[in-house]
C-alpha cells in the first residue's frame, strides 16, 4: 500500500539536480517517478526510485539533505473520471491531500499520494477496495 | 559668520589644550568614584594631580566596550544613582548590553553640543525640525530632540518609519530640516516623486542631518540633488552620549569634533600607538565634560583620520574624516549596530540548522539589506509547511534581537564553503553610492 519516496532539498543553484542525479546513476538506481516543487528560495525534489534505501544511504554519504518517507501508491484507470473518482473517496473521508503526483506505466496510472492522516487514508483504501501497489511491485515494473 | 558659542568654537589651540588638561584633571578626579576606574587608576598610579599636560593621557590604559559590558549596569557610575536622571542602553540582548548614565548637567551639556552642531549648519530658532530617528533607547531620538529644543527650533518628534506620514508632516508643518539616515533620505525622496510631489517646490526643506550609517560623498550629493537640500554628516555613538560628538560645518570637508567635550586620539589598532594626523587609525575618545559616567581613552573601534590643517569656517576644533570602517566585526546597518555573534546565538538555538552560516550585506535598490544564509542540519522534513514555518520563526527571533528584518535563506547541507581557520561570516557587498 505504501512505497518509499526520497525527498531531496535543493537550492536554486545551477547544475544542482544534475549532480544529484549523477550520484544515483553511478549506482545504477533507476528513477521511476520524480517531481520538483519550488518556492522562491528552495525546492524539494521527490522521487520514487528502484532502490530507495540504497539511494538514501548514497545521498546521505555525499552530504545531500535527503529524507525518506512513506507515501501511498494507488492504481487508477486512465479513463476520464477515474482520477476524480479515486480522490473523491479521500475527500469524503475528510482527508486533505498534502501533495500528489502520478505516473503511467504499462497502461496503468499510478497515483502517489500523501494525506494529512496516513492511517485514515489506509482505511479508505481498504474500505473502498482500491487497487494499490507495494514497493516490491514497483521494482518489478 | 556666526557661531553658537564663538569663544569656545574658535578658541586658540593653546587655550583649548589648556582647557582640556583642566577638564581631564576634573574627569579623573570624578572617575575615581566609580568602582571600575578607582581600581584601574590606582593600579596605574594615576591621580588628578599627576596630570600636568595632555601627554600624561598616554599613561592611562584604554577602556573598551568589554569593560562597559563587564561593569553592566552601574559599575562605571561616578556619581550616586540618585543624581542620575537618564539611562541609555544598547539594544543587544545576547551579550551584556552597555549602559550610559546621565546627570541633569550631562543632559544639559549634551543638548548644548547638539544645538551647537545644528547652529553650525545654519539652523536657527525659526526652523522646523523633524526627527525621523527612532526614539526610546536609541540616542538619535532624544539626543536630537533636546538639541533642537535647545536651539529653539520647532521640533517634530516624528520618529522612525511610515514614509507617507513623514511626508504629510513635512508638507503640513512646513518642515525645513530633517535628521535622517542616508538610505532613508533617498527612499523618502523617491516616494515623494512617486506621489507627484517635487520636494524642491512642494516642501520647505533646506537642510538635512545624515548619519548613523556609512555613506559616500556621491550618496550625499545625490540626496542633496533629490531633495534640493544641503546634507551634513553627523557622528555620534551611544557611549559618547549619542549624536553631537562631531558634525560637518558648511564647508562640508570633515567633521569638527568638539574638543571641549572630548580628547581625540587616533591610534594604530594593532600597535596601539598614535598615528600622525592624516593617517587612518582607530578613533579613541576621552570624555572631559561628563560627570555621571566618564570614559577614559575609550576605543570606539571606528576607523577614521584627522584632517590636517585649519578649516575655513574659523573653528579651531579638529576635523575627522568620513568613517572608513571598523576595527572589530560590528555591523552598522540602517543605523542599527549589531554583532555577528547575536545572529549566531539565535541560529544555533534551532536544532534544525547546522553550524555553517553566512551574513551578506547588500544594496537592493537604494536600501541596504541583510541576507542570512544558513545550512540545514541532518534533520530534515519534506514538508514545505514545516520549512516555511521554520523560516518564519527564525526570522521573527532575529528581528526581535536585531530590530531589523533580515532575509533568511535555508541551504542544503554542505552548500556553504567549509570554513578553515578564522571563519568569514560577513560579506559586505554594500555599494556606497
Amino acid at each position: 500500500m505504501t512505497v518509499h519516496q526520497i525527498s531531496i532539498f535543493l537550492e536554486n543553484k545551477y547544475g544542482k539536480i544534475n549532480e544529484i542525479l549523477k550520484l544515483l546513476a553511478d549506482e545504477n538506481i533507476r528513477i521511476i517517478a520524480a517531481t520538483i516543487a519550488d518556492t522562491s528560495e528552495f525546492g524539494i525534489m521527490r522521487a520514487i526510485v528502484s532502490e530507495p534505501q540504497k539511494a538514501y544511504t548514497i545521498l546521505k554519504k555525499n552530504n545531500v539533505s535527503v529524507h525518506l518517507t512513506d507515501v501511498l501508491a494507488i492504481v487508477t484507470g486512465s479513463s476520464a473520471g477515474n482520477f476524480a473518482q479515486t480522490l473523491t473517496h479521500f475527500t469524503n473521508a475528510g482527508l486533505n491531500i498534502e501533495y500528489m503526483y502520478c505516473f503511467s506505466i504499462n497502461g496503468k496510472a499510478i497515483l502517489i499520494l500523501r494525506t494529512n492522516n496516513r492511517e485514515a487514508a489506509r482505511e479508505v483504501i481498504r474500505r473502498q477496495n482500491l487497487e494499490y501497489i507495494c514497493e516490491s511491485d514497483l521494482i518489478k515494473i | 559668520m556666526t557661531y553658537w558659542q564663538q569663544d569656545i568654537e574658535t578658541l586658540s589651540r593653546k587655550n583649548l589644550e589648556q582647557l582640556q588638561v583642566e577638564r581631564l584633571r576634573n574627569t579623573i578626579q570624578l572617575a575615581t568614584n566609580s568602582p571600575f576606574y578607582k581600581q584601574l587608576l590606582s593600579e596605574n598610579n594615576i591621580t588628578a594631580e599627576s596630570i600636568r599636560s595632555l601627554d600624561d593621557l598616554y599613561r592611562i590604559p584604554f577602556t573598551t566596550k568589554d569593560d562597559l559590558r563587564n561593569n553592566y549596569p552601574y559599575g562605571m557610575a561616578a556619581i550616586p544613582l540618585k543624581e542620575c536622571v537618564r539611562l541609555h542602553s544598547s539594544s543587544g540582548t545576547t551579550g551584556n548590553p552597555t549602559v550610559v548614565l546621565h546627570s541633569k548637567k550631562d543632559l544639559d551639556e549634551w543638548a548644548n553640543q547638539v544645538a551647537r552642531c545644528m547652529y553650525m549648519v545654519g539652523l536657527r530658532d525659526t526652523d522646523i525640525f523633524q526627527n525621523t530617528s527612532g526614539y526610546g533607547m536609541f540616542t538619535g531620538g532624544l539626543g536630537f530632540q533636546y538639541g533642537a529644543e535647545r536651539l529653539g527650533a520647532l521640533t517634530v518628534p516624528a520618529a522612525a518609519g511610515n514614509t507617507k506620514r513623514q511626508i504629510k508632516f513635512i508638507c503640513d508643518f512646513g518642515t525645513t530640516c530633517l535628521h535622517i539616515i542616508p538610505s532613508y533620505a533617498t527612499r523618502l525622496a523617491e516616494v515623494m516623486y512617486e506621489i507627484g510631489l517635487d520636494p524642491q517646490k512642494d516642501t520647505k526643506l533646506h537642510t538635512i542631518c545624515i548619519g548613523a550609517e556609512p555613506h559616500s560623498e556621491e550618496q550625499r550629493k545625490r540626496i542633496e540633488q533629490l531633495l534640493g537640500v544641503k546634507a551634513y554628516n553627523c557622528f555620534g555613538m551611544s557611549e559618547m552620549n549619542g549624536p553631537g560628538v562631531a558634525f560637518e560645518c558648511t564647508e562640508q570637508n570633515g567633521l569638527h569634533i568638539w574638543e571641549d567635550y572630548v580628547i581625540v586620539e587616533v591610534i594604530n589598532p594593532d600597535t596601539l600607538l598614535p598615528v600622525p594626523d592624516g593617517e587612518v587609525g582607530e578613533l579613541v575618545l576621552t570624555t572631559i565634560n561628563r560627570e555621571a559616567m566618564p570614559l577614559l581613552r575609550y576605543r570606539t573601534r571606528d576607523l577614521t583620520r584627522i584632517i590636517p590643517g585649519e578649516c575655513a569656517c574659523g573653528r579651531t576644533h579638529k576635523r575627522i574624516a568620513r568613517f572608513q570602517g571598523r576595527s572589530d566585526d560590528m555591523i552598522i546597518l540602517k543605523g542599527v549596530n549589531l554583532f555577528p555573534i547575536q545572529i549566531e546565538t539565535i541560529l544555533m538555538q534551532f536544532k534544525e540548522l547546522g553550524g555553517n552560516y553566512l551574513i551578506t550585506l547588500e544594496t537592493v535598490g537604494n536600501s541596504d539589506e541583510m541576507l542570512i544564509e544558513v545550512e540545514l542540519s541532518d534533520l530534515f522534513t519534506d514538508d514545505y509547511g514545516v520549512l516555511q514555518q521554520l523560516t518564519k520563526e527564525i526570522t521573527r527571533q532575529l528581528r526581535d534581537e536585531l530590530l531589523l528584518t533580515p532575509r533568511l535563506k535555508l541551504l542544503a547541507r554542505g552548500s556553504l564553503p567549509v570554513q578553515e581557520g578564522k571563519a568569514v561570516r560577513v560579506k559586505d557587498l554594500r555599494k556606497l553610492i
